[in-house]
């Protein structure tokens, strides 16, 4: 294999993680689309920040994509970052681990309060987490393999 | 040319996905929704309410109203519009579902012109003039006996009359009906005791519609 080709496959492979990062940045989009506006649970304040940096993931690595732009990893994972940390807040709180003092929710739904479980575990916040920690899995990939 | 290829059908299955989904989820809710109604019929009509149209008509509106919420009054024409497109057919039965601060008092006074028999003229009256007396989402019954005179009711008779027993009955009762069948928002409407689909008046005139056709079968 000469050089080209071996450039050729890394630039594959590289735009197959951000491919697979959007996937799972769509589908949480159309997810939490789907518990606000067709099941209609109002969404709570953290659930909102977790709106607010997963949305544009949707949007904005595709731009990344097409033609294969490997700076989008960059911008992704300022999104990602802060999304999951939000996420992982969420997450102490409906725990318990964080106590009742220093939730941010003191009107309207509270984001301790569990509206789903599925299979006996997951739960929305726990859907979120999993989600944003692909998504910064896939795009630290993305980006180590252009590093190389 | 295949990665773009790969990337549109991703993102055609995840909105079908999505649709489908919603498809599902809401024929499944409305099934349930009717199913709930159907268990609490009992609590739907009861003897005490106000009524238009023939006893033995074959469809049946139960309207919950509050009569200092602006949708119900824009509604109020409507309904009356779909009333008189079918004479003799359609009956209409009101509860009230008085959700807004002070809105209960607006009711009684209601209750009592209905006992002078002049309970629709009342209800046209304050409906018309409810941005007078029910300013920033609160009932005033202070404000609503200048809109009352015009209709012949003896007011000092009314006033006395608001505290009767029974029309506070009426009040509790209606209020705990709409509780065990959801009713959370004004105006709900069942149709010959299901529900609307959703919320508007399209989807009203189609359920009395589809009622129509049905008891005419």
């Amino acid at each position: 294999m000469n050089a080209g080709q071996a450039a050729a496959g890394d630039e594959a492979k590289t735009w197959t993680l951000i491919f697979c990062a959007w996937l799972v940045a769509a589908a949480a989009t159309l997810g939490a689309l789907f518990f606000g506006e067709v099941m209609q649970l109002p969404p709570c304040v953290l659930c909102w920040y977790q709106r607010i940096f997963m949305f544009p993931l949707a949007l904005i690595l595709p731009l990344g994509l097409f033609p294969l732009d490997r700076k989008v990893v960059r911008y992704g994972l300022a999104l990602a970052v802060p999304g999951g940390l939000v996420a992982v807040f969420h997450l102490l709180l409906v725990a318990g681990v964080i106590p009742e003092s220093i939730k941010p929710c003191t009107q309207g739904v509270p984001c301790s309060e569990t509206v789903i479980t599925w299979f006996g575990f997951l739960t929305i916040p726990l859907l979120s987490a999993v989600a944003f920690s692909t998504i910064i899995a896939l795009l630290l990939a993305a980006h180590l393999r252009s590093c190389k | 040319m295949k990665q773009k290829t790969l990337f549109v059908i991703a993102a055609v299955c995840l909105l079908l996905g999505f649709i489908l989904a919603a498809l599902l989820y809401n024929a499944e809710r409305e099934e349930q929704a009717s199913q709930f109604t159907a268990a609490n019929n009992a609590a739907l009509v009861r003897m005490h309410s106000p009524a238009l149209g023939p006893a033995d008509a074959p469809v049946v509106i139960v309207e919950f109203l509050d009569p200092a919420c602006e949708t119900c009054a824009a509604f109020y024409p409507l309904v009356k519009e779909i009333l008189a497109a079918n004479p003799g057919r359609i009956r209409l039965v009101l509860r009230y579902a008085p959700f807004h601060q002070g809105s209960d008092q607006v009711v009684a006074a209601l209750e009592a012109a209905r006992k002078q028999g002049k309970f629709w003229p009342a209800l046209e009256a304050l409906l018309k003039a409810q941005a007078d007396w029910a300013p920033h989402h609160r009932a005033e019954v202070d404000r609503i006996w200048k809109h009352l005179e015009g209709a012949g009711l003896n007011l000092q008779q009314l006033r006395s009359d608001m505290m009767a027993p029974e029309i506070i009955r009426v009040i509790e009762q209606d209020l705990i009906d709409a509780q065990t069948l959801k009713v959370s928002k004004t105006p709900d409407f069942f149709v010959n005791g299901q529900p609307l689909p959703r919320f508007g008046y399209e989807p009203l005139q189609d359920l009395v519609a589809q009622a129509l056709a049905a008891s005419k079968r």
